[in-house]
């Protein structure tokens, strides 16, 4: 185990290397002079130069790339050309309530859609399994952002229970993480439901049934429990995507997260954060796949010795 | 994976049918040839739902393509005599804030999103689907290249890389294809890939390379071929991902701009109109949500006619 996990580490490295350079490369690849496009058509040439400085675009490539390098393991990402401040001070403001967010949307679309998932399947063909797979199918094709207007329109405008954006009590999080939760519910439940079913094909499930063991009990003991190996890896993955679907739903309910940060950066070319913001949700990534492989690998011996 | 015949291949079982006199001769039975596509067609008319949905995005395609001539008024000339007003005869899904008639503008949106959903699925499919077969043929470390690369593209939530395009290109319709275009390549390359190396062992590529055929003939007449069954299921649903995520990016501001009747820019232009005029937000909501859910649910018929071991049921 611990040698499967040793070679999974190293392998990231290149990996992060490579996004390492793919940020750095970032402000060159945008079309003209960067220094430029940030200090204003009818700056003067020391105010560009100044700005060239402040984006550490000075020296040959490779200089600016170990700068860069350097600099951001250090947690060094410059100022933000918006706000003045360190670039570093910005994000670790927008981390945790993005964190939150993610947490407790993810937690109540795993219960939900495990719940939908398995329902439909052990009613399968019946109306519980109809209902429910229209319910999935209707969540992956739902825009959030309109689901996020309507729930303010009927909870905050009409109805007055609930904040219509903004952070701080429990009640500010009802609306987002449920609105970012819906479309990781409905692959939740979809996936939950044909794992269930695939298992509950095997034969060993078949024998549980014959040799008189109560329903209930195949249904928990013999299936559940072997349907749960994919769906862990499922909801592993589905994590990455909740963190993007975070920049919708921030922007929709106010919220001062990574994703309204990051949407806000990319609108005001504000290189340094758009540059911090895309390494580190890379990062994020990474580390999650590594995770969720980590714990299939657990869960599942036969990967570990490959 | 089954046997896989290009789609567009004639069938047979047309041919022969050269008039009614067939009668019970022995002959009959040739009349009956199973062809790929006549197999495929038997299996998606039983799928009602994928039936409908896709009955409604032809409509919808329709609509889209003579817009100047369906939709009753210009979708962007203003009226300021009739500012947000609800449905009524005059006004189907009522006027937004500058008295511009919200139904003809969703007619007019639809062009947009379906434009944006074909081109950037056939954009990121074409390149997917080319590095795929290349990469499943050669082998070696062109594969290993094209393959890790996919595996960090497709690690990224859609909506994270298009934005990454878009803060490099800049805001714009026409640069969210790019955007959009760039996440389905990894897909594509995978599916291509897959029966590529399940297809360049068959006897008939060995014969064909054995004969002298060139690689790039081999490719394109052998293998590619192979893998169009998958990738017209991914077509279909990769076009309602496409639009969902194209109109999620004219929310958030970064895609179409205001004056467009782009769906998603329509709901970012209403959203200050909540509680005072909800049909400036409902309708275009409405169009996003039961288009991408058609395209959705014609890709899942798709698939089970395709091939019906994937079936979920």
């Amino acid at each position: 185990m611990l040698e499967y996990l040793a070679k999974r580490l190293l392998g990231i490295i290149p990996v992060i290397f490579a996004i390492s350079v793919v940020v750095f490369a970032f402000v060159h690849l945008l079309p003209g002079d960067p220094a430029r496009l940030v200090a204003g058509l009818d700056a003067s040439q020391e105010d560009v130069a100044a700005v060239r400085q402040s984006l550490g675009l000075e020296g040959p490539l490779w200089q600016q790339y170990l700068r860069f390098a350097g600099n951001a393991v250090q947690g060094d990402f410059g100022i933000s050309l918006k706000t003045r401040r360190p670039v570093l001070t910005e994000i670790g403001e927008r981390l945790m309530p993005t964190v939150w967010l993610t947490v407790f949307a993810m937690l109540w679309a795993t219960v939900f859609g495990l719940l939908i998932g398995v329902l439909s399947a052990v009613k399968r063909g019946r109306w519980q399994d109809y209902g429910g797979m229209i319910v999935a199918v209707s969540g992956i094709s739902f825009p959030s952002f309109w689901l996020g207007l309507l729930l303010i329109d009927l909870f905050s405008v009409r109805l007055g229970w609930l904040p219509t954006g903004g952070y701080g009590t429990w009640a500010h999080f009802v609306m987002p993480s449920f609105t970012l939760g819906l479309g990781v519910a409905a692959v939740m439940a979809r996936f939950t439901r044909s794992a269930f079913v695939e298992i509950a094909r095997e034969d060993y499930v078949r024998t549980a049934r014959a040799k008189g063991v109560p329903e209930a009990f195949v249904i928990w003991k013999h299936t559940l429990r072997n349907a749960l190996v994919p769906v862990i890896t499922m909801t592993g993955l589905q994590f990455g995507f909740l963190l993007g679907g975070s920049i919708v739903v921030e922007t929709v309910f106010s919220w001062p997260g990574l994703g309204r940060l990051l949407v806000d950066s990319v609108s005001y070319r504000d290189y340094p954060v758009i540059q911090a913001e895309i390494l580190l949700f890379s990062l994020e990534f990474i580390f999650i796949n590594l995770a969720v492989d980590v714990l299939y690998a657990f869960a599942n011996p036969e990967i570990r010795y490959k | 994976m089954t046997a896989a015949i290009p789609a567009s291949a004639p069938s047979p079982a047309q041919g022969p049918a050269q008039g009614p006199a067939q009668g019970p001769a022995p002959g009959a039975a040739a009349g009956h040839v199973r062809t790929p596509l006549g197999e495929f067609w038997r299996r998606f008319r039983r799928q009602k739902v994928a039936l409908i949905a896709g009955a409604f995005l032809f409509a919808l395609l329709m609509v889209a393509v003579f817009a100047p001539w369906v939709a009753p008024y210009d979708p962007a000339t203003p009226d300021y005599m009739a500012i947000l007003q609800g449905s009524s005869a005059a006004h189907w899904a009522g006027t937004d804030a500058y008295g511009r008639d919200v139904f003809s503008r969703i007619l007019f949106g639809a062009r947009i999103s379906l434009a944006v959903g074909f081109l950037s699925v056939s954009l990121g499919g074409l390149a997917g689907v080319s590095l795929g077969v290349v990469s499943g043929y050669y082998g070696g470390w062109i594969d290993s290249l094209i393959m890790r690369v996919c595996d960090v593209l497709l690690a990224f939530p859609g909506i994270l890389l298009a934005i990454g395009v878009i803060a490099i290109l800049g805001p714009g319709i026409d640069n969210v294809i790019y955007a959009v275009a760039v996440f389905s390549v990894p897909i594509f390359a995978r599916l291509a890939r897959g029966s590529t190396l399940s297809l360049k062992r068959a006897v008939y590529v060995d014969a064909a390379r054995a004969i002298g055929v060139k690689d790039r003939v081999i490719m394109m007449r052998h293998l590619l071929p192979g893998a169009l069954p998958n990738v017209i299921v991914y077509f279909s649903m990769r076009i309602g991902t496409s639009i969902l995520t194209a109109a999620s990016l004219s929310f958030i501001g970064l895609g179409a701009q205001p004056p467009s009747p782009e769906w998603g820019a329509m709901l970012a232009d209403g959203r200050s109109y909540i509680g005072v005029a909800d049909n400036v937000t409902l309708f275009p909501g409405i169009a996003i949500f039961v288009t991408v859910l058609a395209f959705n649910l014609l890709g899942d018929g798709l698939r089970d006619a395709l091939d019906p071991k994937l079936r979920m049921a």
